[in-house]
């Protein structure tokens, strides 16, 4: 056995995180590690490299007792991670962070052209080659942060990779190549630890499985053996109550909240018309960088429009900024939740308060018990693993942070809701949780505009579908016309078929 | 172009441009004597400011270096009054303290958590405190080493004097550029300021990395210790109150974040030159009250962080037109 954990427990103030959990990894093997969000995988893997100190158990490499103390023993010892929080510089320079730690040097002194050299050769394989690693890293988007990260992980695993959510901000293109990498490292005989909320990508990718939840062991098996349904119950203890489909409504009569014309912004999305209506589910699909997120970006103000005017029953809207956008009633949970989401130090109920506050101004401050209301009110709903509402945010399992910034917009109630993939990141049972709740708040009222790349969940929640294809919407389905081939064929639809794939992949 | 570099590249030019303002109005300050003297009167702040340029770049700040410096010319000259010993043997000895304090507090900040800026406050009053229990009078240094020292020069071509004292300041520079930008440690450094919680992700040694960016700037105080006691050929423990802020502005603006995580040694040099400038346009003038170099200095400060502010905003814009990704 290339490395073997033993009855590892590890408790934070107020909750046993992991309790007495054993995990095998062999030689040569993809083991998928599976759970809920707040299951304890990532404390899990953290404990195991040294990032927190466990209360108890042991650790064997090799069959050797190991208790690394920090992420450079660990390294040392041969295990590189990718951990949940994308854990590079973004100061410093990609060949910087690429080869941080073991820059090659003479004499103490760093031999930057060599270096250079050495970050393309770790980079090549990974289709980045637009990349400049002398840039620095903040400059690139978080998916090409989150490859860098990857290549970096894989340079410094000698016996183990540990990658912990590393498809969250991939495209799918960039996902098949990361699993080719990684095949190719079991060939080499590699132990290769995968967390994923994807299951297909466990099923397709990984050998063996094991399942935690609630910091317990449930189950280890092999991933050929284990049925979908069964997986689900491990993972949550209970059947999945499928989100039932929408009812694709074509309501023409419906009444009209928004309208944009002609609204686009030169480089970022070709003008387009656009027309909301009450209590609707607009779909949005397209492949990553194909215009989505810049719609998203520019309908809330943050790239504002240069073209066309939007306008509401009493007449035009302006949406200069966000400021403007929130004062329009627009809400906007944004993808790269990471970075723009959550504030780590504040409570869980302060970061739900936020928006709503700052939309009354913070002269009126919402009274105390009105925040813990709605607090509770989410935590229940979108089943947010908090031993708290007063629980520092930071210290949430990663799907629950994403909850929390979810829950915030929800609770603002506002008219017009921009949703950039809400359920990357979010495992199983909360994510038709959330399907549910988006059904039940446009009944309501509210209008949403549903980004994802998860065609089913579109499908499921959508009552019509825009396609974003090069920076342009190339088509609308409604009715009877939504279901995932139509949208695939209208994604894949293209003037030069060839190109298409290609001009993914460089992104 | 490269991002990255942008605020350094604002410096120079502003540098070149003040210059340029001096030398319309005053012909004579493009010479290798006023260079000469900019060099040698600002040698101190020169030394001490690279090193206070690697504890910003990792994210600190050291307020201690002010009181350091006058701690050394202190300990120097009561040594070489009350011993007979050389200060060839006085030098070390006063370095290795120096040194030792700011592995000290470094040590303090990362054991206990402390944020640098209430440790290195404490070190403020401790150095400052030990300086006068050595003493409380300016006590002069007599020795002929010493003149010796003050009298060693390179004649530049236009009759400037290059001084051991500007040499050593340059030297630090240089030492100071190949420590930061590299070396190994250098890019920890730029990690630690980056996000500790980060740096430590990636395998980054916080504590010992620590401890050595302190003990670094407590090394450089201590060698500006040095360079002032023989620029003065005292000591005297009220000198040098407030040098650590001198510092600090010559680093922000040489176009170091002083949020930490990016920074130039070379930048700092520049910036300790635009401020010596400013003090040199002054006594040119010979009717401006010399507060006006602190008035300038504030307004080159505020202009700076506006200018970098700008420069960071247009960068990106340009960098996100071209490179989107
Ligand atoms: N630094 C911390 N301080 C306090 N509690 C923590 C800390 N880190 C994690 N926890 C708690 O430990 C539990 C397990 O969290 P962990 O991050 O391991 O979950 P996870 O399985 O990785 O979930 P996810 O799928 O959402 O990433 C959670 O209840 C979480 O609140
Ligand atoms: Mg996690």
């Amino acid at each position: 056995m290339l490395l073997s954990i033993r009855g590892l427990t590890k408790s934070f103030p107020g909750t046993r995180a992991l309790d007495g959990v054993s995990f095998d990894l062999r030689a040569g093997e993809i083991h998928a590690l599976l759970g809920e969000n707040g299951a304890g995988k990532s404390t899990l893997i953290k404990c195991l490299t040294g990032v927190y100190e466990r209360d108890a158990g042991e650790i064997l490499l090799d069959g050797r007792p190991v208790a690394p103390q920090s992420t450079h023993d660990a390294q040392t010892l041969g295990i590189g991670t990718v951990y949940q929080e994308v854990n590079l510089l973004p100061n410093l320079s990609v060949a910087e962070n690429l080869t941080f730690g073991r820059q090659p040097s003479r004499a103490g002194l760093v031999q930057t052209r060599k270096m250079r050299a050495q970050a393309e050769e770790m980079l090549s394989g990974y289709g980045l080659d637009h990349v400049n690693v002398a840039q620095s890293l903040g400059a690139y988007s978080v998916a090409v942060q989150q490859i860098v990260a990857i290549a970096r992980a894989v340079a410094l695993s000698g016996k183990v990779l540990i990658l912990d959510e590393p498809t969250a901000s991939l495209d799918s293109a960039e996902t098949e190549m990361l699993f080719s990498v990684v095949r190719d490292l079991r060939e080499r005989g590699l132990g290769i630890i995968f967390v994923s909320h994807f299951l297909d990508q466990v099923f397709s990718l990984t050998d063996r499985l094991t399942v935690l939840r609630n910091g317990q062991h449930i189950v280890t098996a092999e991933t050929a053996e284990v049925s979908r349904l069964d997986l689900i119950h491990h993972m949550l203890g209970h059947e999945l109550e499928e989100a039932e489909h929408r009812r694709h409504a074509t309501k023409t009569a419906q009444q009209s909240v928004l309208t944009f014309d002609g609204t686009g912004r030169r480089g970022k999305i070709a003008p387009f018309d656009l027309t909301v209506s009450r209590g609707e589910v607009i779909g949005m699909a397209g492949l990553l960088g194909s215009g989505r997120t810049e719609t998203a970006d520019m309908l809330f103000g943050r790239t504002p429009p240069d073209s066309g005017k939007a306008h509401d029953d009493d007449g035009p809207v302006s949406l200069r900024n966000p400021r403007e956008a929130i004062a329009a009633g627009f809400g906007y949970a944004p993808e790269d939740r990471k970075t723009d989401g959550i504030i780590g130090e504040l409570s869980v109920r302060e970061n739900i308060a936020l928006a709503l506050q700052a939309r009354r101004g913070w002269w009126r401050p919402l009274p105390r018990a009105e925040q813990r209301e709605l607090a509770e009110r989410y935590i229940e709903r979108l089943d947010i693993r908090t031993s708290g509402a007063e629980k520092p945010v930071g210290e949430l399992s990663g799907g629950n942070q994403q909850k929390v910034v979810l829950a915030r917009w929800l609770a603002m109630n506002p008219r017009f809701l921009i949703l950039d993939e809400p359920t990357r990141g979010i495992d199983v049972g909360a994510h038709a949780e959330i399907l549910r709740l988006i059904g039940e708040v446009v009944e309501s009222g509210m209008s949403i505009l549903l980004i994802s790349s998860e065609l089913d969940e579109l499908v499921a929640a959508s009552d019509r579908i825009i396609v974003v294809r090069d920076r342009e919407h190339v088509a609308e389905l409604v009715g009877e016309d939504i279901e995932t081939d139509a949208i695939v064929r209208a994604i894949a639809a293209s003037d030069a078929p060839a190109a298409a794939p290609a001009a993914e992949v460089a992104r | 172009m490269n991002t990255r570099a942008l605020p350094l590249y604002a410096t120079i030019a502003i540098f070149l441009v003040a210059y340029l303002i001096c030398w319309i109005q005053f012909p004579a300050m493009l010479s290798t004597r006023v260079i000469g003297n900019l060099l040698t009167d600002n040698a101190y702040l020169g030394i001490v400011a690279v090193g206070m340029t690697v504890v910003i770049i990792s994210g600190g700040i050291d307020l201690s270096v002010g009181s350091v410096i006058a701690f050394s010319g202190v300990f120097i000259s009561v040594v070489l009054r009350d011993t007979s010993l050389h200060p060839l043997v006085v030098f070390p000895l006063l370095l290795a303290v120096t040194t030792l304090f700011g592995a000290a507090m470094g040590g303090l900040i990362h054991g206990l958590g402390m944020p640098p800026f209430i440790v290195t406050l404490a070190g403020m009053f401790l150095a400052r405190g030990a300086a006068y229990m050595l003493t409380i009078d300016s006590v002069p240094i007599d020795h002929e080493f010493y003149d010796t020292l003050r009298r060693l020069y390179w004649l530049m071509p236009g009759k400037g004097r290059l001084t051991l004292l500007g040499i050593v300041m340059l030297l630090s520079v240089v030492v100071g550029m190949i420590l930061a930008h590299r070396t190994r440690f250098g890019t920890s450094v730029f990690a630690l300021g980056g996000g500790a919680h980060t740096a430590r992700l990636m395998g980054v040694a916080v504590g010992r990395t620590t401890v050595l960016i302190y003990a670094f700037s407590g090394f450089m105080a201590g060698l500006a210790g040095i360079v002032f006691s023989i620029y003065t050929a005292s000591g005297y423990p009220l000198a040098t109150v407030g040098v650590e802020l001198n510092a600090i502005a010559a680093v922000v603006i040489g176009g170091t974040l002083l949020t930490g995580g990016s920074g130039w040694v070379v930048g700092t040099l520049i910036g300790v030159l635009t401020m010596g400038l400013i003090q040199t346009y002054i006594v040119f003038d010979g009717s401006l009250s010399s507060w006006w170099t602190k008035i300038a200095i504030g307004a080159l400060l505020l202009m700076f962080i506006l200018l970098q502010k700008g420069l960071l905003a247009l960068g990106r814009q340009q960098f996100a037109g071209t490179a989107q990704t």
